[in-house]
């Protein structure tokens, strides 16, 4: 049916194309047959009209072609021929026969005529128009942008921009211009001319001048001498240290470092002969130097020499020492320093330093050698005593802290050697320490006798020492560290100790140890922790700071029953109020007291332990459970549905975060949130922020005066935009910002530009078109 | 609210910014030195000449030519333009500036002025955002020096008492100080010898000028106490239980035993309260205009704002008997102690307390808690004393026993706390200014002629006042107070004028009640739940998050790199990295987690164990 259809709308077709082709084909070719073009154009078409049966509609554009040799204006075809048509085939007879002369016409015209490209349609000229123009004008306004840039950023606006200047004269010139003349100034000014008083510019009166340039010629000489002597010396020394600089060999410099090393342990020996308090301050500032030192974290293996040393490390043996003694610096450095030293440590170090510092400040610390020195401090506060030897006090840390360290690996080579010093008596009084069973002489020695011969074989012991300490730098390191730490385990607090350190007999009930069984404190269950972290460490000197252990203890819960029922020691005050003097018996007091507390304390804190616990559920989110009952099994009194069953449909709320009282036993945090403050809060982040951290840095400075100063907070609340009335405020010019031309003109050519184009182009076309 | 101090006026500091242009000083030699050695000396060239001195200084030759020139010939103007631009600061009298620029700010104290905390690390920001947080920075830095700068004029320092080598400072009885100190201040110490009214509640106006006093028996007066003025005297009939001024010294608030009675400094009635009855203890909050007061039979603490009229709120604190009772001044947070050892704080906008402490085992007798809001003091039934710090933990620092327990407690401006036992008045003070007092040893101690029942420190006066069974007494504290009133928000000496216009100033400025919290500084975070909750809000609406990162797209590369299987592998690659950083961050969650678990590990049940028992 549907090919039957076709073939009639084809005909039909066809015969109309006949129809309309007849008139155009006329003019083109008026001297060939008509009839045998109509025929081939018919089968032609009918033969496009098949081709097109299939489905692809594709309409060729109709070909215009003549009877015999088929030239066109546009088109060269050979189909009558049957073979291919050359250029010069046409152009060969061209004069014998005359039939081609209008062919040949055509051609030349062809020939002369150059083809004119096919015009662009209407957007796209439009569109290349548009981007030419926004190009120009972005490029003339893109000279905006710095300004632009520069008055959002501006703290302040002044408007109108031209500002008149304010005439602003220094009080010279003010004064050059005005003139005595009431007889009362001309006789000031009199007075003052007679005295060769300066009146405006000249400053010093000419006696002042004289006076300062008074200087004799000999002295002139010598203090150009001396400043030219100094300049040389600069120079020179100049020069020298930027050939030093140069200098690249590892070897040189390592020389330069001990040459320095050793000259600074002489003058510093010096030193401590001539002037002990000096020395004394010297060795403080070396201490700072290690604190800097630790604070700066220089010995991590971050450096460029480490990194180069680890990838090293994997073949070098020695490149890998050097990493591990690196890191054991690091960790020595980083290690805290321990404050209180005890009382044997103190002897021995006020031994060794008989040596060296004089008598004087010996006696002192032979005096403070009894009990604990820093408790002693405490009683002798505001005395001089106290403060001379507080400082010396202070290198003791240092000798723990240097004692491991290398001697090749470290940087500061003055330190070095006397941290070496100390090491050397260090290392001695350890020695000692482990040979106080078999040899007490060795110990004794030094103390009575300041006999040089001992000590220098002491010396020589300690350096043999100190080759082994480098050998074996681990076990020595752990050795070490434990050393001071069992020493520090009796620091003469004696007086509070016992009290502090006493436990609640009373055992717990049931019930309180399960609740609390869960959070037990170790060690340190006498000592409630938050009573000050510092003073903490020190009672229990097994615990290194920074230790996992300790680290680990600081997430654990406090014990709350340690809290309350911790002894405090009692005070025992000047004035007794009236109604206890009668009571006379202070332990019968304490121990009424005990049993009272003892009894009162149990049910509080459970309540309260009680009152939290209910609290903490309160608070936290729900879970929710959406089992049904009966479904999929059998329901029923006393039927649960299966435990998989309720664990399947149990939709659990995702755990807010910790509560802010979690390992705070003794306190419950409401966390709720308030929301009537929340009303007042932020809640929108302006615009160039996108975190809520950085827009709360920027509000986070008060702008109150309650808060500021007077011109702080002006400044603070200063506006944004100040104008003044009355007056015009007219946009900004070029002048304005010190450009030459005026932007505007530049605009408005722009602006002006697309039109006058749209104009010519319009004009081209319609050109075209004709043509 | 936060009671930072007031820095009330200011350096100049224009002139100081001025001189910064100014040029080193000259030096006598200068002149000469530099004119020879242009003369003679072929040595090393003189501008490369290391500067020793640390002031910054100009190249000296032109400088110094060009003003020898201008001496010379001050009257051409020409050189008068020259001169104005490069020595403005000369003065008429040629006197230089030997220290020219602004004076250094200790860093030290600038610091204590800064408020940007740069300890938290900021989210990565960009350009434009890190513009602002880089001004904002700049502009707390120069306010803080601005702040450090003008505390040069904090000249008075506060008094001090210390004992001869070795005496114990405690021993210094009030008497002695009386006599060592000059008349004025010792006229500051005086005895009211009251002993028919019965013991005495006793408050100080926070200018420190006025005290109030009201006794058991229905006495009420209050007296310009420095110069010993009488303002009004008058017996209630009632029992008075506790008297606090409110924001000024015109307006009195008495607690009686019926109701809450306010009068004004004439003794005349205003106001009747029968809303809050059988009031036991009150407190005023100067910058919120409430008047808390804390009834003891039903046990609700009532917020009375006072500059309207209106209670604020009521909230029962499910305690019984509420008798102890103190402020934050920090952050206006009420603290009541309760008779099951608990302390808890309050804030009217919140129905429950914010927080509750365990302090004692037996009952809280007095709380006190120190003017920066760090220390809280309190004392128990079981006899001991503790000071809490307040600072989110809220932990015992320091506890000691004391003989008797102590039935009152005060925080002086500068830390020092007083404590009321029986009839001694116990007083420690801590080592600096921000430290809290140690209890190890007292700093004084008195003996009254009564029992304490009331303690106050006066501010700005080194005075303590201790109301007892015997009248007043008036003691000398030095130390106590903060020497420097500022003088627009409390001056002593301020007349009736004044007063009254810093009254219409603090009422512009009062904080609304429901901004009490426990930390002020949470009002100047961004409320991030509800930001939160807009943002997923939005997303909903949108369909999609808008501020989403885009998924990665690879871009096209050259002619016969950009095969299919090579985008995909670049594609890949980029996932593969955003999974390893999102695993990298939950490897850094985790190690506490593995601690738990490889305990147990550790103690793993061998085969063997059967064998033990």
């Amino acid at each position: 049916m549907s090919v039957v259809r076709a073939a009639e709308s084809l005909l039909a077709l066809s015969q109309q194309e006949e129809l309309e082709d007849l008139p155009k084909d006329y003019p083109l070719s008026p001297s060939e047959d008509e009839g045998d073009i109509d025929g081939e154009r018919k089968h032609q078409k009918l033969l496009e009209a098949i081709s097109s049966l299939d489905g692809k509609n594709r309409w060729k554009l109709a070909e215009r072609s003549e009877a015999s040799l088929k030239v066109s204006e546009f088109n060269v075809t050979s189909e009558g021929s049957g073979e291919k048509l050359v250029l010069s085939d046409l152009l060969g007879p061209v004069k014998t026969s005359s039939s081609l002369a209008t062919v040949k016409k055509q051609l030349n015209r062809v020939k002369s005529k150059k083809t004119v490209e096919l015009p662009l349609n209407k957007e796209e000229v439009e569109r290349i128009h548009r981007e030419v123009a926004f190009n120009k004008t972005s490029q003339a306004l893109s000279k905006w942008d710095p300004i632009i840039l520069k008055n959002r950023q501006a703290e302040q606006l002044v408007f109108p921009l031209k500002k008149e200047q304010s005439a602003f004269a220094p009080i010279e010139h003010v004064l050059s211009g005005w003139k005595a003349r009431t007889p009362l100034e001309q006789e000031v000014f009199n007075l003052l001319h007679k005295n060769k008083q300066p009146v405006t510019d000249p400053l010093l009166t000419p006696v002042e001048k004289a006076s300062l340039k008074a200087m004799s010629l000999e002295e002139a000489k010598m203090r150009r001498a001396e400043l030219q002597r100094a300049r040389a010396l600069q120079s020179y020394y100049e020069a020298r240290a930027r050939r030093e600089k140069k200098i690249k060999s590892k070897k040189y410099h390592k020389v330069l470092k001990k040459g320095k090393a050793r000259k600074a342990l002489r003058e510093f020996e010096k030193l401590q002969k001539a002037n002990p308090t000096a020395a004394l301050e010297e060795l403080e500032k070396i201490e700072k130097a290690r604190m800097m030192e630790r604070m700066s974290l220089k010995h991590q293996n971050s450096g460029k020499w480490a990194k180069s040393k680890a990838i090293m490390a994997k073949y070098d043996l020695e490149a890998r020492q050097a990493m591990q003694e690196q890191l054991a610096r690091n960790k020595e450095l980083t290690q805290k320093l321990q404050v209180a030293s005890d009382s044997e440590e103190e002897e021995e170090g006020a031994e060794e330093e008989g040596e060296l510092v004089p008598d004087a400040v010996n006696e002192i610390q032979m005096d403070a050698n009894g009990p604990n020195p820093w408790m002693l401090r405490n009683h002798l506060r505001g005395t001089g005593e106290a403060k001379v030897r507080d400082p010396e006090k202070l290198p003791e840390p240092v000798a723990h802290e240097a004692s491991e360290s290398e001697e090749e690996e470290r940087p500061g080579a003055e330190e070095e050697i006397l941290l070496n010093e100390f090491e050397e008596r260090r290392s001695l009084r350890k020695k000692s320490a482990l040979n106080q069973d078999t040899e007490p002489v060795s110990r004794q020695e030094p103390k009575d006798s300041s006999s040089k011969e001992v000590l220098s074989e002491l010396r020589a012991l300690s350096q043999k020492l100190n080759r082994e300490n480098q050998q074996c730098g681990k076990q020595n390191m752990s050795s070490t560290r434990t050393v001071p730490a069992v020493q520090r385990e009796e620091p003469a607090e004696v007086e509070e100790e016992p009290l502090l350190l006493q436990r609640p007999e009373r055992a717990h009930t049931v019930e309180e140890l399960e609740e609390l069984g869960k959070e037990e404190c170790f060690q340190n269950k006498e000592v409630p922790k938050p009573m000050g972290e510092g003073q903490q460490s020190e009672r229990n000197p097994n615990n290194q700071p920074g230790t996992p252990k300790e680290k680990k203890r600081k997430e654990e819960m406090i014990d709350l029953q340690n809290l309350l029922t911790t002894k405090s020691p009692s005070v025992k005050s000047l004035a007794v109020p009236t109604t206890v003097e009668e009571l006379e018996d202070e332990e019968e007091r304490d121990q009424k007291r005990m049993i009272k507390e003892a009894f009162a304390g149990d049910d509080v804190i459970r309540d309260f332990l009680k009152e939290k616990r209910e609290a903490v559920e309160a608070s936290k989110p729900k879970d929710v459970d959406l089992t049904l009952p009966g479904w999929g099994e059998w329901g029923g009194m006393g039927l649960k549905p299966s435990a998989k069953k309720r664990r399947r449909f149990l939709i659990k709320t995702p755990e807010g975060p910790p509560r802010k009282d979690k390992n705070l036993p003794n306190v419950i945090i409401n966390e709720k949130r308030n929301v009537h403050a929340a009303a007042h809060q932020v809640r929108v982040l302006p615009y160039p922020f996108t975190h809520h951290q950085q827009f709360e840095r920027t509000i986070q400075t008060p702008i109150g005066s309650t808060w500021n100063t007077q011109r702080a907070f002006q400044k603070l609340t200063m506006p944004k935009v100040v104008t003044k009335p009355g007056h015009i405020i007219k946009p900004i010019k070029a002048e304005d910002v010190g450009y030459r031309s005026s932007s505007r003109s530049d605009l408005s050519v722009v602006q002006r530009n697309p039109k006058q184009l749209s104009i010519r182009h319009k004009k081209q076309l319609k050109k075209n078109s004709v043509d | 609210m936060e009671t930072a101090p007031k820095q009330g006026r200011d350096v100049p500091p224009k002139k100081d910014r001025l001189q910064a242009k100014k040029k080193k000083p000259r030096r006598y030699w200068e002149e000469e030195a530099t004119l020879t050695a242009a003369g003679a000396s072929p040595g090393p060239p003189r501008n490369k000449k290391r500067n020793r001195e640390l002031r910054p200084q100009r190249p000296k030759n032109t400088n110094i030519a060009k003003k020898s020139r201008i001496s010379r010939k001050p009257q051409l103007p020409r050189k008068h333009r020259e001169r104005r631009n490069t020595e403005p600061q000369r003065s008429v009298s040629g006197a230089q500036d030997p220290f020219p620029g602004p004076a250094p700010v200790p860093v030290e104290v600038a610091r204590k002025f800064r408020r940007i905390d740069k300890s938290k690390k900021l989210p990565h920001s960009k350009s434009k955002t890190r513009n602002r947080l880089e001004v904002a920075e700049a502009e707390e830095e120069e306010i803080s020096i601005k702040a450090a700068r003008s505390e040069l004029l904090l000249a008075e320092e506060p008094g001090f008492l210390e004992g001869e080598d070795g005496e114990d400072t405690a021993k210094i009885r009030q008497a002695d100080i009386v006599e060592a100190v000059d008349i004025a201040s010792a006229a500051k110490h005086f005895d009211l010898n009251l002993r028919q009214f019965g013991p005495y509640r006793l408050n100080y106006s926070p200018t420190g000028r006025h005290l109030a006093f009201g006794g058991r028996r229905g006495h009420v007066a209050t007296l310009d106490w420095v110069t010993k003025r009488l303002m009004c005297e008058i017996n209630v009939m009632e029992a008075v239980r506790d008297i606090r001024f409110l924001h000024s010294e015109a307006l009195l608030a008495v607690a009686q035993n019926r109701w809450l009675h306010i009068y004004d400094n004439q003794g005349i009635e205003l106001h009747c309260i029968r809303r809050c009855d059988r009031v036991t203890r009150l407190e005023f909050l100067p910058f919120h205009f409430l008047l808390a007061t804390a009834v003891s039979e039903t046990g609700f603490l009532t917020y009375l704002d006072v500059s309207v009229g209106k209670i604020v709120a009521a909230l029962n604190a499910r305690a019984g008997r509420l008798d102890v009772m103190t402020k934050n001044p920090y952050n206006a947070v009420i603290h009541l102690g309760h008779s099951n050892g608990t302390v808890s704080l309050w804030s009217p906008a919140m129905k429950e307390p914010l927080a509750k402490i365990l302090c004692h085992r037996g009952g809280v007798r007095a709380v006190a808690v120190d003017s920066a809001g760090t220390y809280m003091a309190t004392s128990g039934l079981d006899h001991q004393l503790k000071i809490f710090d307040l600072r989110g933990m809220f932990q015992p620092l320091s506890a000691r026993t004391l003989p008797q327990g102590a039935g009152h407690l005060a925080f002086s401006q500068r830390g020092l706390l007083a404590a009321g036992i029986g009839d001694v008045v116990n007083i420690w003070a801590g080592q600096g200014k921000a430290s809290p007092p140690s209890l190890e040893q007292p700093y004084l101690t008195h003996r009254l002629s009564g029992h304490v029942h009331g303690l106050h420190f006066c501010p700005f006066e080194d005075v303590l006042g201790v109301g007892h069974n015997g009248g007043i007494t008036s003691m000398l504290v030095p130390g106590a107070a903060e020497p420097t009133f500022a003088g627009l928000a409390s001056n002593p000496y301020r007349s009736q004028k004044q007063r009254q216009e810093w009254e219409v100033k603090a009422l512009l400025e009062k904080v609304p009640a429901e901004l009490i919290c426990l930390d002020p500084r949470a009002l100047a975070e961004v409320d991030v739940i509800s930001l939160e909750q807009e943002k997923k809000e939005r997303i909903e609406r949108l369909g999609y998050d808008p501020e989403a990162k885009a998924p990665f797209q690879p871009k096209p590369k050259r002619k016969g790199r950009s095969s299919t299987a090579s985008l995909v592998k670049r594609k890949r690659k980029v996932m593969d990295e955003e999974h390893r950083d999102k695993v990298r961050q939950s490897l850094e969650l985790q190690p506490q987690k593995q601690e738990k678990k490889a305990k147990p590990l550790r103690a793993r049940p061998s085969a063997l164990d059967r064998f033990v028992c």
